[in-house]
């Protein structure tokens, strides 16, 4: 019995230990606590002064307005008309 | 898919603050935070250059390295972005960035940081997207308008460049060729890591040794 008990007793110790030498993961970059976000291209409620020329929900259309918007907006090198 | 990128021009900045009264206005930033700052090196001088500085939303960003909540994500897009219902406003991030752009409203008893505030490429942030919400925290989301940053837009010189980085990086290697001169694009290195801008590879070979080391 003062066997069975010493046993149970030395087990809890290694399971307490074993536990104590356990630790949360530390590595940096870990994922991320924030909330999900939605995708730009999915657009805005705000749709009045969402930028007419792309078809909102459509990844491809979206990079291609900014594309285009980034041409015409800022390089002065190369004129291109706005669509 | 577009990877977003920032360029300031520093032949063609002129320290307006365009960009930095663009952005105030257009998100509305509270009194004492400045999302975009234009930086003059040898203010006053012969030559004298000034760039436009903000998050520059790095490739292997450090504030997302540090930050102990883990506030930070990266959209699709490459935009660096951060939950602002889950900062603490600790500063880690500050201290981190190697271009101060994390930014802290100093309302509050006793000089209390309270939520950080940068930068977010005019992307909002992780609230529905152009929702009342989304403005209050985190300003305007242009780019779910299919727009461009204010800050970028409203530049007079077109010195600084937004947008997918292989456009702007066209755009200023164009320009680059047409004047003959002025290829250093600074920040461009340290923030995305780019041999071409003078940034040296991290890699075990190229760290020197140690002094006083055996090897």
């Amino acid at each position: 019995m003062i066997a069975r008990l010493c046993m149970g007793f030395v087990a809890l110790v290694v399971a307490l230990g074993l536990t104590g030498c356990g630790e949360r993961p530390q590595s940096l970059g870990g994922p991320s606590a924030a909330k999900r976000d939605a995708a730009p291209h999915t657009g805005g409620s705000a749709s009045a002064f969402t930028q007419s020329g792309w078809k909102v929900g459509d990844a491809n259309s979206w990079a291609q307005q900014l594309k285009a918007r980034a041409q015409y907006g800022q390089n002065d090198h190369q004129r291109v008309v706005k669509p | 898919m577009a990877r977003m990128k920032f360029i300031c021009d520093a032949e063609r900045c002129i320290e307006c603050n365009g960009c930095v009264t663009a952005c105030k206005n257009e998100h509305e930033v509270p009194w004492g935070v400045n999302r975009r700052r234009v930086v003059t090196l040898n203010d006053g001088l012969p030559g004298e250059k000034s760039i436009s500085v903000a998050c520059m939303h790095c490739s292997d960003a450090p504030c997302m390295a540090v930050c102990p909540v883990n506030c930070f994500y990266r959209t699709d897009e490459g935009v660096v972005l951060h939950d602002k219902d889950v900062c603490i406003g600790c500063g880690y991030c500050s201290y981190a960035c190697p271009f101060g752009a994390p930014q802290f409203p100093g309302q509050g008893a006793f000089g209390v940081r309270g939520k950080m505030d940068k930068c977010t490429f005019c992307a909002g942030g992780p609230e529905a997207n152009g929702s009342e919400a989304e403005f209050e925290k985190y300003g305007r989301n242009r780019l779910a308008e299919g727009k461009l940053p204010a800050c970028a837009e409203m530049c007079s010189t077109k010195a600084l460049l937004a947008g997918d980085g292989d456009v702007v990086a066209d755009i200023l290697r164009n320009r680059v060729v047409q004047r003959g001169k002025g290829a250093e694009v600074w920040g461009w290195g340290t923030a995305y890591g780019s041999r071409q801008a003078g940034q040296p590879v991290a890699t075990p070979a190229a760290v020197p040794a140690k002094e006083g080391s055996t090897s």
